[in-house]
């Protein structure tokens, strides 16, 4: 048997490598894939959870996460590839006009 | 014996992977990074009898997702990737700041004590088979939220149609110059971040 603790500290440490490459990336797609990295800690977390609590609530939250993320991958990248064709001929460096 | 094993190998590719896909420089590698990290997640969802999670992890996260990534991937040309400026300017300050965020949640993880026990102990699921547990579960109890995530979905197919479309007057001037560019700028050993 595994104790809930291993779990945990590997959901937390997984959760930090996303962090990390949030922060320290600087390719659009990449901080994308280091927020799956997060919400992969998160399910960890939850579904262990779920499976030392007896209960099933984790798990439909792990699923709905897993919809949510699905969701967001095709929005966000959808996003990614508008900005990429409308800034396309220019020199793309930064993307700062909604800065102010 | 054996499952204390099989978790340390899936621990510790899980955390191999996910700092080589966050530090390979390749976007193309990190997503395949990822790859190798979902599958090892899946092997944890099964040691904790939740084999539906284990289906669905490999089913959207790595044949959905992840190849929809791929596809951006190779859609955007390698060499004038979309750039953000960091949120913050330098490297190693990120570094030190995940680092002590996972030092505290490390140091917080032996002060948890668990609350009162629910009724789907893993004799129950094992007997209903745990696919048809969780179709019970999100029929009866979660069947708002069900309805909701349909329409979340709904909401991001429309949106990344929308999104994803090319405008009529666009055509004439972006596909002249692009159209040998991306092209023969696709080598991926040319990659610059």
């Amino acid at each position: 048997m595994i104790p809930l603790s291993w779990y945990m500290t590997l959901a937390a440490i997984l959760f930090c490598i996303g962090v990390c490459g949030f922060l320290t990336r600087r390719n659009v797609i990449i901080m994308f894939l280091s927020i799956e990295l997060m919400l992969n800690g998160v399910n960890l977390n939850l579904v262990a959870l779920s499976h030392f609590l007896d209960s099933l609530r984790g798990q439909a939250f792990t699923f709905f996460i897993i919809t949510v993320a699905a969701a967001e991958a095709a929005i966000g990248l959808g996003i990614a590839i508008a900005l990429y064709r409308s800034r396309r001929t220019v020199h793309v460096d930064t993307i700062n006009q909604l800065k102010g | 014996m054996f499952l204390q094993i099989f978790f340390g190998y899936c621990a510790l590719m899980i955390i191999a992977s996910g700092i080589l896909a966050i530090s390979l420089r390749n976007p193309v590698h990190c997503v395949l990074m990822v790859l190798v990290l979902f599958f090892h997640m899946a092997g944890l969802y099964l040691t904790l009898n939740a084999e539906f999670l284990a289906a669905v992890q490999i089913i959207v996260y790595a044949g959905a997702i992840l190849v929809l990534y791929l596809f951006v991937l190779f859609l955007v040309s390698l060499r004038e990737e979309l750039h953000l400026d960091a949120f913050i300017p330098n490297a190693w300050v990120g570094r030190i700041i995940a680092v002590g965020l996972a030092l505290a949640l490390v140091y917080v993880i032996p002060a948890f004590t668990l609350g009162e026990k629910g009724t789907w102990s893993t004799a129950a699921i094992n007997e209903l088979t745990h696919t048809k547990a969780m179709g019970q579960e999100m029929y009866t109890t979660y069947l708002l939220p069900f309805e909701i995530a349909g329409l979340i979905l709904l909401v991001a197919l429309i949106g990344g149609l929308v999104l994803a479309r090319r405008d009529e007057g666009q055509i004439e001037e972006v596909e002249t110059p692009s159209d040998q560019k991306p092209r023969s700028q696709a080598d991926p050993k040319e990659v610059t971040l």
